[in-house]
């Protein structure tokens, strides 16, 4: 499966999604989250976080701190492009290290930054229906990635 | 006593030279808003490219204007948290290498105690104990402050900073950056009671922490509806801008003086000391006042040049210097959120 639409009807909707997140994704993990402001990347990253054992409530907006770290049992790398002006001053971060390590990175506003992301990657598009509502859609790059949207699905239609 | 002090934490790079009763001696900021409005935001490249080109002749100007030497020096002190890590290198790395070349011991400063201690200095008379409240671009805290140099975390946001709100609902509106200042500026003329925005965590008298991110999406919501709008196509009236910027404007000054008044009145404090960029916001200033007279209790905020980032309020190496709270030269920089930790 290389595709996966999950719609949310609440934020409880989506901490389930973040919570399937979390079980699934490979160490490792690049995750592309791209959306319009309000969307709800950092309700998501948050949802992630928590089910990675971290106190949500630690993980906030990274927009002028650009780069927070968590250390949950897996260790997370929350990073956000909205104020970079161009993909040399993201590469000046030093992505590579955290796409490179046992971690898991989350980006905001990934589309900014396309070009610099590993190929194989998880995107996630969110989707804005109605005041709560969104739609996000899912998109696996690569066969570990294609390997965990398989279970993430089964996982869901099961609960 | 002369102490100079170094701030590099984010956009500004700024130095000062601080007397024994807090006395400002010179103080240099150079600002980088104009590097910034070009590009709409706190650009972080540039912001550590220009603290390394600002840095020595910052440092340079602040002792000519204070006619005092490198060796006249007592100490020399920097904020080394919280921030962004590339800028805040700039300015530890040149505060080691001041003490190394003039043989000085090395202040650390913790840049949000900092801006409560800006209200200390205006104050002209001890503030601790008191409830410390910073409000800023990256923050929204408020602190039990013990004394000058001990703080307890009693809560903060769980999402968006209120001057991030700010931004980006600018953004929304097509108002130009800084987006405090400009949405201050367009509510002037606007209703505070045409939108019902919400106050998240507000009606939550058990948790002083503050949320603005809900706000930030209902004011999306209510521009744009759902899908993926391009901003800078959607055409807003006068009128409309105002009343967004004000009914905004509103429910985050709400939500900050709410939570204030819950901290005093959960820590039995009866002084508080507001500090950080948006603490510069006219209306939030006022509805503090109001309250606070209404509450009896003695209210600091900070004046507002020493609101935005500046290094006068690093007087508060004063008190570390005074408690023999020195730092090794191996002082690292600790860029990230201190939630845990004041």
């Amino acid at each position: 499966m290389y595709q996966f639409q999950f719609q949310s009807g609440s934020e409880a909707d989506t901490f389930r999604l973040g919570a399937a997140l979390a079980r699934h994704l490979p160490d490792g993990a690049v995750v592309a989250l791209i959306g319009t402001l309000g969307a709800g990347k950092t309700r998501l990253v948050q949802a992630i976080a928590e089910g990675c054992g971290v106190d949500r409530r630690d993980v906030v907006s990274p927009t002028f701190v650009l780069v927070h770290e968590y250390p949950g049992e897996r260790m997370l790398y929350h990073i956000d492009a909205y104020r970079l002006k161009d993909e040399d001053e993201f590469l000046e971060l030093g992505p590579e290290e955290y796409f490179e390590s046992d971690g898991i990175t989350l980006i905001e506003w990934a589309d900014r930054v396309e070009d610099c992301l590993p190929p194989e990657r998880l995107e996630v598009r969110i989707e804005v229906i109605g005041e709560e509502k969104r739609v996000f859609e899912l998109v696996a790059s690569g066969r570990k990635y294609e390997a965990a949207l398989d279970a993430l699905a089964a996982s869901l239609r099961a609960e | 006593m002369r102490i100079l002090t170094i701030e590099t934490t984010c956009d500004e790079t700024a130095a000062a030279v601080i007397g024994d009763n807090l006395e400002v001696l010179g103080s240099v900021v150079a600002s980088q808003d104009e590097l910034h409005h070009m590009y709409g935001g706190v650009v972080p490249e540039i912001a550590s490219r220009a603290h390394l080109e600002r840095i020595l002749p910052v440092i340079d100007e602040t002792l000519r204007r204070s006619g005092v030497a490198l060796a006249d020096l007592d100490a020399v002190a920097v904020a080394n948290t919280p921030g962004l890590a590339g800028s805040l290198l700039v300015g530890l790395v040149a505060a080691k290498a001041l003490c190394v070349a003039a043989d000085l011991p090395l202040i650390a400063i913790n840049h949000l105690q900092a801006h409560v201690y800006a209200c200390r200095i205006s104050a002209g008379c001890e503030v601790f104990p008191c409830v410390g409240m910073i409000v800023s671009g990256g923050h929204s805290s408020l602190y039990r402050c013990r004394t000058a140099l001990e703080f307890d975390l009693l809560g903060s946001t769980i999402d968006d900073a209120a001057g991030e709100a700010f931004d980006k609902v600018a953004s929304m509106l097509g108002l130009p950056y800084p987006g405090g200042p400009a949405i201050q500026k367009a509510a002037e003329t606007g209703n505070p009671k045409a939108y019902r925005f919400p106050r998240s965590l507000l009606g939550d008298r058990e948790v002083l922490d503050f949320s603005f991110s809900g706000l930030k999406t209902a004011v999306r919501y209510t521009i744009a509806g759902p899908g993926k709008p391009d901003f800078g196509n959607i055409h807003l009236n006068e009128t409309q801008v105002a009343d967004l910027a004000a009914s905004f404007q509103e429910a985050v000054v709400d939500c900050l003086v709410g939570k204030a008044m819950l901290a005093l009145e959960k820590t039995g404090l009866n002084t508080l000391c507001v500090g950080g960029g948006v603490a510069a916001n006219s209306r939030f200033r006022t509805r503090l006042g109001e309250e606070a007279e209404r509450y009896g209790v003695a209210l600091h905020a900070a004046p507002l040049h020493l609101c935005t980032d500046n290094a006068v309020m690093g007087a508060i190496a004063v008190e570390r210097f005074r408690a023999g709270c020195f730092e090794s030269l191996d002082l690292d920089v600790l860029p990230g959120l201190v939630r845990n930790k004041g």
